[in-house]
């Protein structure tokens, strides 16, 4: 291939990437961010409702264990609606409304466990938990450190 | 070989076609040209792969008791899948003893089966051979993108791997519906990256093998009563018009996409239609060859297409290159 044909190739390459653009259907944005709105309120509504609903049953419990408690019974109930099929059908519907959430982590993570029990426990299931979800940890954990660095040279920096 | 066009001079039939498809494709509007429509898409197994290579092995079990022949009167099974490895058509040929040459070319792998078993033929020494593609969404899906209970969108250029398997019998024995002449697919890129436009990437292909095609052949689209391509979608089906007319083929009227074909788009939310390496081969064989058997397509151009891009590929921000192999059949009168 000599420059000539690379050059006229990719001049075709752009003329023909400009008619994808202006061809090919593109996605509905307002819809799927009025959804995501929708569904991402709901879950964190309903996080509310929890938050309110514990501190009354368990006035006598710490208000950061509560938040624990309301962050483990999101991720349960996540849980189980993935490993009954029914989850899928709210992400699909709700797209980042469901995913930002801690829902599409957990989601994420037992969807991934489910697809690779059939490998075994080990290397399939285990191996494979946090495919999808790794990035979310990796970042977590990382942003964790800078901030503890952060704030040990700059005490009280992100107060 | 001119223009990448082979002709058949020996005369190539169909001796007999075999398609099964899983429930979505069942409630289709191609539903009753199927041979078989399984309900449950994991055929009782273990895994979905297992089921896949249950749903191969069954297809070619019915091919060859439709054309009342025991595995012995074969002489050679070309086959394909979308499995890592083809595996599925590797365990699917663990269950008979016919010589087995696996082949992939993505979802083009069974224009690629029909050339690769034609020539077979027209050499003069193979007689009778099967060639066949599966694929299965389960499958493809955990292979090529998500867990299925992922709660992600997709978007409006996605398609939905078809589940199914498309099995053919070519042998030399006077029949209908003959092969008379191929083109062989080129690798085509022109620059496509996103990995969601699969109709896009492969619309190029077509077009390169069609220009060949008419080129090698002498033959315009109204040649042909229909120009079916594999899994262009209904919006690379519309770039592919684009694109001919650019080169002043009107294909109009004239093209139609197995991907389009087998879904109804607005019913079953399917807005892109099907793809898949069974998607070509199991409409061809259900429902087209049935359609030339009626008479209602004398001249057909199969063209299906692949997007030739693995998962490393694509992460590794290569575009895709693709493929696509045109396959002619005639339907010669009753005499």
């Amino acid at each position: 291939m000599n420059q000539e044909t690379d050059k006229k190739n990719k001049e075709r390459n752009d003329e023909y990437l400009q008619l994808l653009k202006k061809e090919m259907p593109k996605s509905k944005h307002l819809s799927t961010m009025i959804r995501a709105f929708i569904v991402g309120g709901i879950i964190c509504c309903f996080g509310q409702l929890l938050t309110d609903l514990y501190k009354y049953w368990f006035n006598k419990i710490d208000i950061e264990d509560i938040k624990a408690f309301v962050t483990l019974t999101i991720i349960a109930i996540t849980a189980i609606l993935t490993g009954l099929g029914v989850y899928d059908k709210i992400g699909a519907f709700g797209g980042a409304g469901s995913i930002v959430p801690i829902t599409g982590f957990a989601n994420s993570v037992v969807s991934a466990s489910i697809e690779h029990n059939r490998e075994g426990v080990v290397l399939g299931l285990c191996s494979n938990m946090f495919t999808v979800a790794g990035p979310v940890i990796v970042f977590g954990i990382s942003a964790s450190i800078l901030v503890g660095v952060v704030t040990l040279i700059f005490p009280g920096f992100f107060m | 070989m001119k223009d990448n066009t082979i002709f058949f001079n020996k005369k190539i039939y169909i001796e007999e076609t075999a398609s099964t498809v899983a429930k979505k494709e069942g409630e289709g509007p191609l539903r009753d040209y199927f041979d078989n429509v399984i309900e449950d898409d994991r055929l009782g197994q273990k895994s979905y792969e297992l089921a896949e290579i249950k749903m191969h092995t069954a297809t070619l079990q019915l091919l060859m008791n439709k054309a009342k022949i025991k595995q012995n009167q074969v002489d050679c099974v070309f086959c394909g899948d979308l499995m890592d490895e083809i595996v599925g058509c590797n365990f699917t040929m663990k269950n008979y003893e016919i010589p087995f040459m696996g082949i992939y070319n993505a979802c083009a792998t069974y224009g690629e089966g029909l050339i690769l078993g034609g020539i077979s033929i027209e050499s003069g020494l193979m007689n009778r051979v099967i060639c066949s593609t599966s694929s299965h969404f389960s499958t493809a899906e955990r292979q090529y993108r998500f867990p299925l209970e992922l709660g992600n969108q997709r978007t409006p250029l996605s398609q939905w791997t078809v589940t199914g398997v498309g099995a053919t019998l070519l042998s030399t024995n006077k029949n209908r519906v003959r092969m008379d002449c191929a083109t062989v697919g080129r690798v085509v890129d022109y620059g496509v990256k996103d990995a969601n436009d699969m109709g896009g990437a492969m619309a190029p292909a077509v077009r390169e093998t069609l220009l060949s095609h008419f080129k090698g052949t002498g033959r315009t689209p109204e040649y042909y009563d229909l120009i079916l391509t594999g899994d262009l979608g209904n919006a690379g089906s519309k770039i592919l018009k684009i694109l001919m007319r650019e080169d002043n083929y009107e294909l109009e009227g004239i093209h139609n996409d197995c991907g389009s074909l087998i879904f109804n788009a607005k019913a079953q939310k399917m807005e892109q239609g099907g793809s898949g390496a069974g998607c070509s081969s199991s409409v061809f064989n259900g429902y087209i060859y049935k359609k030339m058997l009626g008479e209602r397509y004398k001249k057909v151009l199969l063209i299906p297409t692949g997007a030739l891009l693995s998962k490393t590929s694509a992460l590794q921000s290569q575009s895709i290159p693709a493929i696509a192999h045109a396959v002619s059949f005639i339907l010669e009168e009753n005499d």
